[in-house]
């Protein structure tokens, strides 16, 4: 079990290392930074001032591997535009975006699971048919557009809701809500395959044959061993959907990390754009590693490594 | 988003076979008409999707009051014709969609296949790119590209190529380590076929069928990803007419004439449900299970 997750450890630092260098890599694409910073109305002398300033006249490897020592130790640099330091800059934002995403994936589990569990033990029927149309009318609505729509109906129409910003808890309903629907259709296939093939299986029929009670069967025993996939995958699920939570905070304005992300993608803020790639595929490997943990720990048979 | 590499169980049992051949049917149909609007609707409207018309701005669709004549859609806010604009944006989303297919397709398959046949050293590496490539969060660093090198149609479709071949790579490695040892590879490698004929006419000819389900799915999501960065202003540049870009457009009249974000919105949902029931279709019919 040790050796397992030192394992996966060992990875997941190569991982985050890669993704590093090609974050890195990835905001030395449009060439010279400086200009870029600079603007339009710059003269070459501003050009050279701001070169020196953020040290983008040393070699690239050096500015390479600056940067990694001091991510190691939390230090991401000075955001250009927002004239504070990265590190705090994400320390603001990433609670709402915790927040954000753990409603979301709050919101996905209670109503996929009962939803999957009533298609499985439905199935064929057109209980079942139902909700396989829902899972793929969920899977084809734009998240973006889905966002729009309940402005309009949820915060105009009706004016029960806060149609965009940060302030209170009610600001997150919408936004939970849309969130919610990226993850609801794999969750409930996952939870519907899961039940059938364990309403299929040898303790069912021992289950049944002792004369339990249906309810004591679903419940009891076929849920327990369909959850355990159910519930590694909402580890994973939930690093997805932070990583997609940009186009949704972008749209409510509401001021988490992926909001962070795409005001400093449009100032070409390159030190922030770098951290939060980072700091998003980290959480991710995180989520991951606490995955894999999670399910050797509910399955035995995995735990070899 | 992109799902994740661990599930391996049987996503979804086949539907009975009738319901979902209904399905099927429907996705085909709904699939073809959009691609041949895209091909050759323009020359049904009579209108170009980029001349403007300040005098008839946000006009209403014909289904309500104030509508214009000639514009059955309605116009945009700067008088352009919907329906024209829509046609247009049908055959930019189709193109992206295919050329994304077909880029990522090339690099997830690749590496796949080279990682199922050799396994080992070759397959760790395929795996380790396979991770680093899902912990990437897809949104954020397309938005980054794009936003760097400028838009354009061609930078979109690269971008999202570049991102989008996890799932071909991970479907490519596991039917090709089930079938490398199967009889009539080792039949072709014993009648002295070289690695690259064994590799390109044995093995990826038997797991096609499955890489088409796999096809289907990027195509939807590559359509919903472009959709995506240009309603943020970062994909397609106007006064292109991508769906997406339309929906960003018409977000600000959206309040008091909903229609303009429910039309390319419509059409957006549509058309990703279309290929999604043929993709659905294409799995039942292969009875493949283990792939979503």
């Amino acid at each position: 079990m040790l050796l397992l997750i030192a394992r996966r450890l060992g990875l997941g630092l190569l991982v985050a290392l890669t993704v590093m260098t090609l974050a890195f890599m990835l905001t030395r694409l449009s060439g010279d930074l400086a200009i870029s910073i600079a603007g339009p109305a710059a003269t070459q002398a501003d050009v050279e001032i701001i070169r020196k300033a953020y040290g983008l006249d040393r070699p690239l490897y050096v500015q390479f591997f600056s940067w990694v020592g001091r991510a190691m130790v939390g230090d991401f640099g000075q955001s250009y535009f927002f004239k504070d330091s990265v590190a705090n800059l994400i320390a603001r934002r990433l609670p709402i975006t915790l927040t954000l995403g753990l409603t979301g994936l709050s919101l996905a589990l209670i109503i996929s699971i009962p939803l999957g569990i009533l298609a499985a033990v439905r199935e064929n029927t057109w209980i079942d048919r139902g909700v396989t149309m829902f899972t793929m009318v969920g899977q084809a609505i734009p998240s973006f557009w889905l966002a729009l729509i309940l402005m309009i109906v949820l915060g105009l129409n009706l004016g029960i809701l806060p149609i965009s910003g940060t302030g209170t808890w009610q600001h997150f309903v919408m936004p939970g809500i849309v969130l919610a629907f990226t993850a609801i259709p794999a969750l409930t296939r996952l939870t519907r395959s899961g039940m059938i093939e364990a309403m299929a299986s040898d303790y069912i029929r021992t289950a049944r044959a002792k004369g339990l009670s249906r309810a004591r069967i679903i419940f009891k025993h076929a849920l327990r061993n369909a959850a355990i996939p159910v519930v590694s995958i909402a580890a994973v699920q939930l690093g997805f959907m932070l990583g997609g939570s940009i186009v949704i905070e972008t749209v409510f304005a509401l001021h988490g990390v992926g909001y962070l992300g795409w005001e400093s993608i449009a100032k070409n803020d390159f030190p922030v754009v770098q951290a939060v790639v980072l700091v998003l595929a980290s959480i991710y490997i995180g989520l991951t590693l606490l995955s894999d943990i999670l399910n050797a720990l509910l399955d035995p048979r995995l735990r070899t490594g | 988003m992109s799902e994740p590499i661990a599930i391996q169980g049987p996503l979804q049992a086949p539907l009975t076979s009738r319901v979902g051949m209904t399905g099927f049917a429907i996705g085909i149909a709904i699939v073809g008409i959009i691609a041949v609007a895209a091909l050759i609707g323009n020359q049904f409207v009579p209108h170009d999707p980029f001349t403007q018309d300040l005098g008839n701005r946000l006009k209403p669709p014909f289904w309500m009051e104030g509508t214009q004549a000639g514009h059955l859609l309605g116009t945009d806010q700067l008088g352009r014709d919907y329906l024209a604009r829509l046609v247009y944006g049908a055959r930019i989303s189709l193109l992206i969609g295919i050329m994304t297919v077909i880029t990522s397709g090339v690099i997830g398959i690749t590496l796949g296949v080279l990682g199922g046949f050799f396994g080992g050293r070759v397959d760790d590496a395929v795996l380790f790119a396979i991770t680093t490539r899902l912990s990437i969060p897809v949104v954020l660093v397309a938005l980054a590209v794009v936003g760097l090198m400028g838009s354009g149609l061609g930078l979109v479709v690269a971008t999202l190529g570049l991102l989008l071949w996890d799932r071909f790579a991970v479907v490519a490695r596991a039917t090709t380590m089930q079938i490398r040892n199967l009889d009539y590879v080792n039949a072709a490698r014993c009648a002295g076929a070289s690695t690259m004929h064994l590799l390109v006419k044995e093995i990826v000819p038997n797991i096609a069928s499955h890489l088409a389900v796999v096809a289907t799915l990027e195509m939807a999501l590559a359509i919903l990803l472009e959709a995506a960065l240009s309603f943020l202003g970062l994909g397609v540049p106007p006064p292109l007419p991508s769906w997406g870009l339309m929906i960003a457009e018409g977000k600000d009249y959206m309040f008091f004439s909903a229609w303009v974000i429910m039309i390319p919105g419509v059409a957006l949902f549509v058309l990703v449900l279309g290929i999604n029931l043929v993709g659905d279709g294409l799995r039942n019919l292969l009875g493949s299970e283990r792939l979503r």
